[in-house]
């Protein structure tokens, strides 16, 4: 056959020699279980140690942001999802909560609780998942277990609500479209009596445990003007020393009204990480039970509302579209149309379970955004692993990449 | 004669607007509302050169000259506490000015307060690094590159970040269609075949919900399946596929309705 100028020439992709100085570079990924996703890492070894990452990102990239360019606000609210899916709730809350501050809605109290509910148990889930994965990569399988038991008692509930497990498009721009079923929060109550100890066990596997200690303590550390610098947030920034919860510091919702704490270490390791998350756990369900209170009380008030009113922008009750003209045609205007926020911008940041969720929004006045940014945390968490790796041994990378808890869909997006 | 289509902005227009329509604004409060931004804005003003500044949404706006912005930022983190830069970007105007906006988000931990710096380039001019201020620029920075094609002066290693390094085109700008162009339609062909296998090859399938009645191979004839090849003429038999080896598998049973158990509370 002739010879083909564009064709890709073969070569050893994976592994090269260089004899002078003795250097390896070694590709990790783009296929590697313990990625936690598609990332390709360029790591220069003299021997066993790293003295140089190249973090290599953009397998999962779908251009989110052009995607939201052509769509109307409700269109995108399912690709949200997309982002970070282990815990997409959260996603759909910062992208819901953005438009609302745009268009200057206030949601109903009860809307506020279910919403508050959905996220902790989207945070629970998310930081069940890394303990799960985590100790897996790191070689406790038992845990691994344990945990994804946990995580589906939480994944049936959501279920039960919104019929997904994964990609639930729970919440609406202007609240959320449904009422929590009958059993919601009979089973809430279950799990959350239960997991205190399901934590409990596994501590009593890990805590003590030499070769999780070995892997996790004083390894991956990060000092706090890195943490800062990085532009680290969640558990990654508590972890290194700054007591920063955008729940407690800047309160949307109704998180001002909740008694939680935010649980934070100066050590910075990965050691720290791991126990920033296990107590982040126990505020999930402290936050959990006082929502339960909260919505009955709400029941027991009769707020029944479960969007807001604002007919400019978000669709009447469906019993109104139904039956009045009016709502009928506001309804079909906006999904035919989609709502058209006022010219402006507006940066909204909300704690999701891996850090500062942040949706940034400029709109023209037309039914689509002029310009929106996502800032997902997991990519500069991905970022740190150039400044992070070096210095350390290999085996150490997979406990690392496992404690930043990073999240592809995310960095990518 | 057909209608014209401006080319410089190909993204989703609204079909149909009100004539007399005014877009209302999202409203924008004075500095002096704010103690604290109305501090830091006097503090920036006495050093740098401000054009506008303004409160919206609880946040503070601030545009400034774009070669200042190292400076300024250099200022804000070390005297006024904003020590963390969220996120940067930029916002395409090409079609209206010619111009990109650049944005820079900064936190302060310590005053609860986040303030958007922001300024305009002209269309293929570059932007100060901040990298030596905030390593998290480093990333964002060939992130904006990769989307806009606005490059940073002083960056380490200004390569595309989500992209491949060859790609061509910037995915981002008003003038790239959503769909894509013919070079991102076409960009795993060409690397690998090259150019001329395009007419072999046949471009991707993107429609999801095609069905193609004479594919013998998937799920479109499932139950109905014939040999590659075979001329297809509608009325073939059933033809039903057991996954099952002779007398069952090994150790798996075949799961009938009537010895299952239907367990009601998913708890239990």
């Amino acid at each position: 056959m002739a010879q083909v100028k564009n064709r890709l020439t073969p070569f050893f992709e994976n592994i090269t020699f260089d004899r002078e100085d003795n250097e390896l570079i070694l590709n990790f990924g783009p296929q590697h279980p313990s990625a936690h996703g598609q990332l390709r890492l360029m790591l220069h070894l003299q021997q066993e140690m790293i003295t140089k990452a190249h973090p290599d990102v953009g397998y999962l990239h779908r251009g989110m942001e052009k995607m939201a360019e052509n769509m109307i606000y409700n269109e995108f609210m399912p690709t949200t999802d997309r982002m970070d899916y282990i815990a997409s709730s959260s996603n759909n809350y910062g992208f819901a909560l953005a438009v609302e501050k745009l268009i200057d809605v206030e949601v109903p109290r009860r809307a506020k609780v279910i919403r508050m509910m959905l996220l902790e148990i989207n945070r629970l889930m998310s930081h069940l998942f890394w303990l799960a994965t985590t100790a897996l990569d790191i070689g406790a399988m038992t845990v691994f277990l344990f945990a994804f038991r946990e995580r589906e008692y939480l994944m049936d509930i959501i279920e039960g609500y919104c019929g997904a497990r994964l990609t639930h498009a729970a919440i609406r721009i202007g609240g959320v479209p449904l009422d929590i079923q009958d059993s919601f929060l009979h089973q809430l109550r279950v799990f959350l009596n239960k997991l205190p100890e399901n934590i409990k066990d596994y501590e009593d596997l890990l805590d003590t445990n030499r070769i999780w200690l070995m892997r996790m303590e004083e390894v991956g550390t990060i000092s706090t003007e890195m943490a800062l610098s990085w532009g680290c947030t969640g558990p990654m920034l508590r972890a290194s020393g700054v007591a920063w919860d955008i729940r407690k510091e800047e309160p949307y919702e109704l998180y001002d009204e909740v008694e939680f704490n935010v649980p934070f270490s100066d050590k910075g390791d990965n050691f720290a990480r791991y126990r920033v998350y296990m107590e982040e756990m126990r505020e999930s369900a402290k936050i959990l039970y006082q929502t339960i209170d909260m919505y009955e009380k709400c029941v027991k008030d009769g707020e029944t509302k479960l969007m807001a009113h604002a007919p400019k922008y978000i669709s009447a009750p469906k019993l109104d579209i139904m039956t009045q003209n009016y709502s009928l045609m506001q309804h079909f205007v906006l999904v035919t149309q989609g709502m058209r926020p006022p010219v402006g911008e507006v940066y909204v940041a909300t704690e999701s379970p891996k850090g500062e969720l942040g949706f940034f929004i400029n709109s023209q006045g037309g039914p689509y955004p002029y310009r929106l940014k996502l800032r997902a945390p997991s990519f500069w968490h991905t970022g740190i692993l150039t400044d992070l790796l070096p210095g350390h041994y290999i085996p150490d990378v997979v406990s690392i990449i496992g404690t930043t808890n990073i999240v592809f869909g995310e960095v990518d997006r | 004669m057909r209608a014209y289509t401006p080319k410089n902005d190909v993204q989703a227009k609204a079909y149909y607007t009100d004539r007399y329509y005014v877009a209302p604004q999202v409203p924008k409060q004075k500095v002096e509302t704010d103690e604290v931004f109305s501090h830091d804005l006097a503090a920036i003003k006495a050093k740098f050169d401000v054009k506008e500044a303004f409160i919206q949404v609880g946040q503070m706006i601030v545009y400034i000259n774009a070669n200042d912005i190292y400076a300024v930022l250099e200022y804000m983190r070390d005297e006024l506490t904003y020590t963390q830069l969220s996120e940067m970007s930029a916002i395409d105007w090409l079609a209206k000015d010619n111009t990109f906006e650049i944005f820079y988000q900064m936190l302060s931990m310590s005053k609860r307060k986040r303030i958007r710096i922001k300024f305009f380039i002209n269309n293929g001019d570059a932007v100060d690094s901040v990298e030596k201020l905030f390593r998290c620029a480093d990333w964002s920075e060939r992130e904006m590159f990769d989307m806009f094609g606005i490059e940073a002066n002083n960056h380490p290693f200004m390569k595309r970040i989500l992209l491949p390094y060859d790609w061509q085109g910037y995915p981002l700008l008003k003038t790239y269609p959503l769909q894509g162009d013919e070079f991102a339609a076409w960009y795993e062909v060409d690397k690998i075949y090259g150019k001329e296998a395009r007419e072999e090859i046949g471009p991707e399938i993107r429609d999801t919900a095609r069905v193609d009645r004479y594919d013998s191979e998937r799920f479109s004839r499932l139950g109905f399946e014939v040999p590659k090849g075979t001329e297809i003429t509608g009325d073939e038999p059933r033809n039903p596929q057991e996954y099952q080896e002779e007398g069952g598998v090994f150790l798996i049973k075949k799961f009938t309705k009537e010895s299952s158990t239907v367990i009601d509370d998913p708890q239990r």
